[in-house]
């Protein structure tokens, strides 16, 4: 029973474990470069706000626009529209390194509002302590934003990093790998359902495993309560 | 040693400007406990939070110790704050912080090394007397405990002057006397000069030595509690307030009664 729905399956692990790898590798940088970019921008629309720290209104509703309409685009058509900048930059645009380009833009600005969203979550009382207290917008967002809102950045990160797996699989259209690629082509395009479903158990699998670590981190993190 | 003059302060709200603060002067000298009573909305609080420009004034001048805090530089003005504490009603400690960590904060603000840190931070504590809460999160404090350990983050940076806003609004009348313990305790042995708001006419008539009483954006009244004979309260809810001080207990409540015996 169980070597059924293993059989044909046994003979693609070495292809299975090669997806997980492009998976794991494409997941990584782009989350690392989306962070990179998304956290400052997010606490840049933060502080910029009209009524907040560093108010620069005018500035804030180009920011805020640009990030919409970025947010907007579908991931494919991003993926299509990118292709010249994602030549430019990785020199080509197939392959698993070539798919992180549209892969951390698309999440740029998602991570960014994301991010706006939890600073706004912290209590102004606290940040007004702290201006009381003689410290400046450089150490209240280092000392106290990032501190009160670690565990919104985490979960805000657990978003992000399941939002790439799925759209990940997009990415075997310009031959970018991956375990969603996999499935697509073993399952769907060969018609071998016992693949497919077990492929996408691995991703549900893989899905679960992120938000527990996820949930666990806000856990520990979290000393509000 | 701490002189507002010609204060004026106001917001555009939906239904036109408001002046919440307008044109008020007044003067703390050093080693006072200066209250400031009146009623919600007589623009107490704004007031208060112009001191360390928290609410920079639309016109008007602060002057601390001979320097005039309006004219300072972003640079000199976040000396300056770290020169004045605030405690305020809802204690605003960093949850993400420990207790040990949190009155480290005005110590890591102004660059002071690890280990003069810690013996402020103990220091600091001890007086509050909540050494045993070191390694705690605020949200397993109580109320009082928070509020003490706002304290203890306000003295840690060896303040001059201590704004409260509202210190006790948020706790039961038990542990209210117990932080007017400790304020009047940090007046007279540290000799931090202290200017409290509050509606409670319990904190200012048991520790202040004068008493402004705020009414609408202006200062109605000031009277000097030290030498309360000589100064008789002059407008009616004065004579409410300090001639049957048990009686009307808060601000609000002492309006109430005048309005019923109009």
């Amino acid at each position: 029973m169980l070597t059924d729905f293993f059989g044909p399956t046994i003979e693609l692990w070495p292809e299975i474990l090669h997806a997980l790898g492009q998976t794991g590798y494409m997941m990584m940088f782009a989350m690392g470069i989306a962070a990179l970019a998304g956290i400052p921008l997010g606490t840049l629309l933060y502080l910029i706000r009209p009524g907040s720290l560093a108010q620069q209104p005018r500035l804030y509703a180009v920011l805020d626009t640009a990030v919409n309409i970025l947010r907007s685009f579908p991931f494919l058509i991003l993926l299509i529209v990118l292709i010249p900048i994602t030549r430019f930059i990785v020199g080509t645009a197939i392959g698993t390194t070539a798919v992180i380009v549209p892969l951390a833009i698309s999440a740029i600005p998602d991570f960014a509002r994301l991010i706006e969203q939890t600073l706004l979550e912290v209590n102004r009382g606290v940040i007004q302590a702290a201006e009381a207290m003689g410290a400046s917008t450089f150490q209240i967002v280092t000392k106290v934003l990032y501190r009160e809102a670690r565990s919104g950045i985490v979960s805000t990160c657990t978003i992000i990093s399941i939002n790439f797996l799925s759209f990940s699989t997009v990415a075997g259209l310009v031959g970018g790998g991956g375990i969603g690629d996999f499935a697509i082509r073993y399952g769907y395009y060969r018609y071998q359902l016992d693949v497919m479903a077990f492929t996408v158990a691995l991703i549900v699998i893989i899905v679960q495993i992120i938000q527990s670590t996820g949930n666990y981190l806000v856990r520990r993190l979290d000393k509000r309560h | 040693m701490l002189e507002l003059q010609n204060i004026l302060k106001s917001f555009t709200g939906a239904d036109g400007r408001h002046d919440v603060v307008n044109n008020v002067s007044l003067s703390v000298g050093k080693g006072d406990i200066y209250g400031i009573i009146g009623a919600s909305g007589a623009g107490k609080s704004t007031l208060l939070r112009t001191i360390n420009l928290l609410e920079r004034p639309d016109s008007g001048e602060v002057w601390l110790e001979g320097v005039d805090l309006t004219k300072l530089g972003k640079r000199e003005l976040r000396l300056a704050r770290g020169q004045i504490g605030m405690i305020f009603q809802h204690f605003h400690l960093i949850e993400n912080r420990t207790v040990y960590d949190n009155i480290s904060f005005p110590l890591e603000i102004a660059g002071v090394p690890k280990k003069e840190r810690r013996e402020r931070i103990l220091e600091s504590l001890a007086i509050v007397d909540l050494q045993d809460k070191v390694l705690v999160y605020p949200a397993k404090l109580s109320g009082g405990q928070k509020q003490r350990i706002a304290i203890a983050r306000a003295l840690v940076a060896r303040p001059k002057l201590l704004l409260c806003d509202e210190p006790t609004s948020a706790l039961d009348p038990d542990t209210t006397g117990q932080i007017l313990r400790f304020l009047q305790d940090i007046n007279r042995k540290l000799h931090i000069t202290i200017v409290i708001v509050s509606h409670e006419m319990e904190v200012v008539g048991s520790i202040c030595s004068k008493v402004s009483l705020m009414e609408r954006g202006v200062i109605a009244e000031t009277l000097d509690l030290a030498e309360r004979k000589q100064h008789e309260p002059k407008s009616q809810i004065a004579k409410l307030l300090f001639n049957h001080g048990q009686e009307a207990k808060e601000v609000d409540y002492a309006y109430g009664l005048l309005r019923a015996n109009d």
